[in-house]
């Protein structure tokens, strides 16, 4: 019965990690173009709907190109290895818990594996993706591709470290690595125990699957499309999708750790997957908001954003997470009163502190 | 059966992508073929029940050390043909036939345990933090001269490359 279910929620995967892959791509164009007062693609179906399909086939007719000069098997396995590990993240991603739901009741979590090191996981899965990149813009032999490689290296590097360190304070606050029992540990859901948390989190995430203003390695007026500037067709399309399903699967991670997954605010409704897929919505909305409102950062000001600015905010939330959990605060609503109030007043003094070092300007 | 199919077939592609990492002209499918070698490695852990150290070198070695590997060698001129001629040729050769000597040494020398095939496997993460970090395991003394080091490491690292 086991294999019957392992078959079952891959097929489940699947179709939910590439339709939703359909659904964001559509709602980027058309939530951007709202954000700057224009329709965005509305032709093809109602509403535009059809247009990511219109897309696909477009995309899948175009010819598949290899430069001369490249390495040719490299360079045709790099869409894969960048593709492969945003599908696999979905692997631990609990969709609904055990126990009775709303409208029925299940007898195990839902979850392909519900790993018992499933954050560890999820860190080790996603530091794959950059080989990927590296592969493609190494066997492009072109000196853009290879410029975007470094800039994925130099940014995948940085940001790792601020990421881990806020995910640490909510292994520490739900004493788990199981993404279920993390998710069962939200009483009170943990982006109002850690604010701090979450801004780094969010932040770091954003950076790390190039989205904007951290979308360096596409800087499409310095290096062309970097790492795949020689990609054609569907080899370029691994890519685009790899992109998405990257967003996807960080919008459904930071709903596990940081909004309570699959549970309702406060328990006032039962537990449901439809949950959980809203405020992925919810997220992968904040993440468009972000990009269209802030413009793109220069290369030094991210790395320093990410040295001078999350590292250390991300050591100070690990303090005081680990201080309230071995003093009587708890993790409790006193501990949610000072971590608001403590985030908010970290964030403007660092801040304030950081814009005035002299010759570094982050804004 | 099934983990007896899965071990030899990990072995199998950890033995494989070794060699090519050694034989391989081309630098950079050298490196390439090395994290194959560590996902193998990771995989054979996962057969073995040690789902921490499974993360943990897929984490360090795929994730960080494969990396700057790659960083290393696209700084490298000539890295798709590799150095054609080495003088190291013979001395290479003989510290490498003494390594492989020495391994197999201890390799025939460790008395090695069977475990138990009743035991249940348990998930190993809280013990090893368990182990590391209570006084009564004796670690805690490696483990924090471990940090120590790493520290010196980093600001050894900072000073090399601070402009004057």
């Amino acid at each position: 019965m086991d294999w019957l279910r392992w078959i079952i929620f891959v097929v489940i995967i699947l179709a939910f990690a590439l339709s939703f892959v359909m659904a964001f791509i559509l709602l980027e164009r058309r939530i951007v173009g709202k954000f700057q007062l224009r329709p965005g693609p509305n032709r093809v179906g109602p509403m535009g709907m059809l247009q990511p399909v219109a897309d696909a086939v477009k995309i899948l007719l175009k010819e598949d190109i290899t430069p001369a000069k490249g390495d040719r098997w490299v360079h045709r396995l790099a869409p894969i290895v960048a593709f492969a590990p945003a599908l696999l993240v979905f692997a631990v991603v609990p969709f609904q818990g055990k126990g009775p739901g709303l409208g029925f009741s299940l007898d195990q979590p839902a979850a392909l594996a519900d790993l018992n090191v499933g954050v560890l996981y999820i860190v080790a899965v996603s530091s794959i993706s950059v080989i990927g990149m590296i592969m493609a813009g190494w066997a492009s032999n072109n000196k853009y591709s290879l410029l975007g490689a470094m800039r994925a290296i130099a940014q995948m590097v940085s940001y790792e470290v601020p990421l881990v360190l806020s995910i640490v304070g909510i292994v520490i606050a739900s004493g788990s690595l199981s993404l279920n029992s993390i998710v069962e540990a939200q009483s009170i859901p943990f982006i109002l125990l850690q604010p701090l948390g979450f801004l780094i989190y969010f932040l770091g995430a954003t950076a790390e699957i190039n989205r904007a203003p951290f979308d360096l390695l596409e800087a499409e007026s310095e290096i062309v499309a970097s790492y795949h500037t020689e990609y054609s067709g569907m080899r370029f399309a691994m890519f685009f999708l790899g992109e998405y399903a990257y967003a996807l699967g960080v919008s459904a991670i930071v709903s596990v750790l940081f909004l309570g997954g699959y549970k309702f605010p406060f328990g006032l409704l039962p537990q449901s997957f439809i949950w959980f897929l809203a405020k992925i919505f919810l997220v992968f909305f904040l993440m468009l908001w972000v990009r269209s409102t802030l413009p793109r950062v220069r290369i030094d000001q991210m790395m320093a954003f990410a040295w001078k600015f999350l590292l250390p905010l991300s050591l100070v939330n690990l303090l005081l997470v680990a201080a309230e959990g071995v003093s009587t605060i708890g993790f409790g609503w006193a501990a949610v009163g000072i971590n608001v109030i403590l985030a908010i007043a970290f964030v403007v003094i660092w801040a304030n502190r950081f814009y005035r070092v002299k010759g570094v300007t982050v804004g | 059966m099934g983990l007896a199919i899965s071990f030899w077939l990990l072995a199998a592609a950890a033995v494989g992508s070794a060699l090519a990492v050694v034989l391989l002209r081309n630098v950079f499918r050298a490196a390439l073929l090395l994290i194959s070698c560590f996902f193998a490695i990771a995989g054979l852990f996962v057969t073995l029940g040690a789902d921490f150290l499974a993360m943990v070198q897929v984490l360090v070695y795929v994730g960080a050390i494969a990396v700057l590997l790659l960083l290393a060698i696209m700084l490298t001129r000539e890295a798709a043909t590799g150095s054609p001629f080495s003088r190291w040729r013979i001395g290479g050769a003989i510290a490498s036939v003494a390594l492989l000597a020495a391994m197999i040494a201890v390799f025939r020398a460790t008395p090695w345990k069977v475990a138990d095939q009743s035991v249940v496997l348990k998930p190993t993460t809280a013990e090893l933090g368990a182990r590391l970090l209570t006084p009564e395991s004796g670690f805690v003394l490696p483990f924090e001269i471990a940090s120590v080091l790493l520290l010196a490491a980093v600001l050894g690292a900072i000073v090399l490359v601070k402009e004057k």
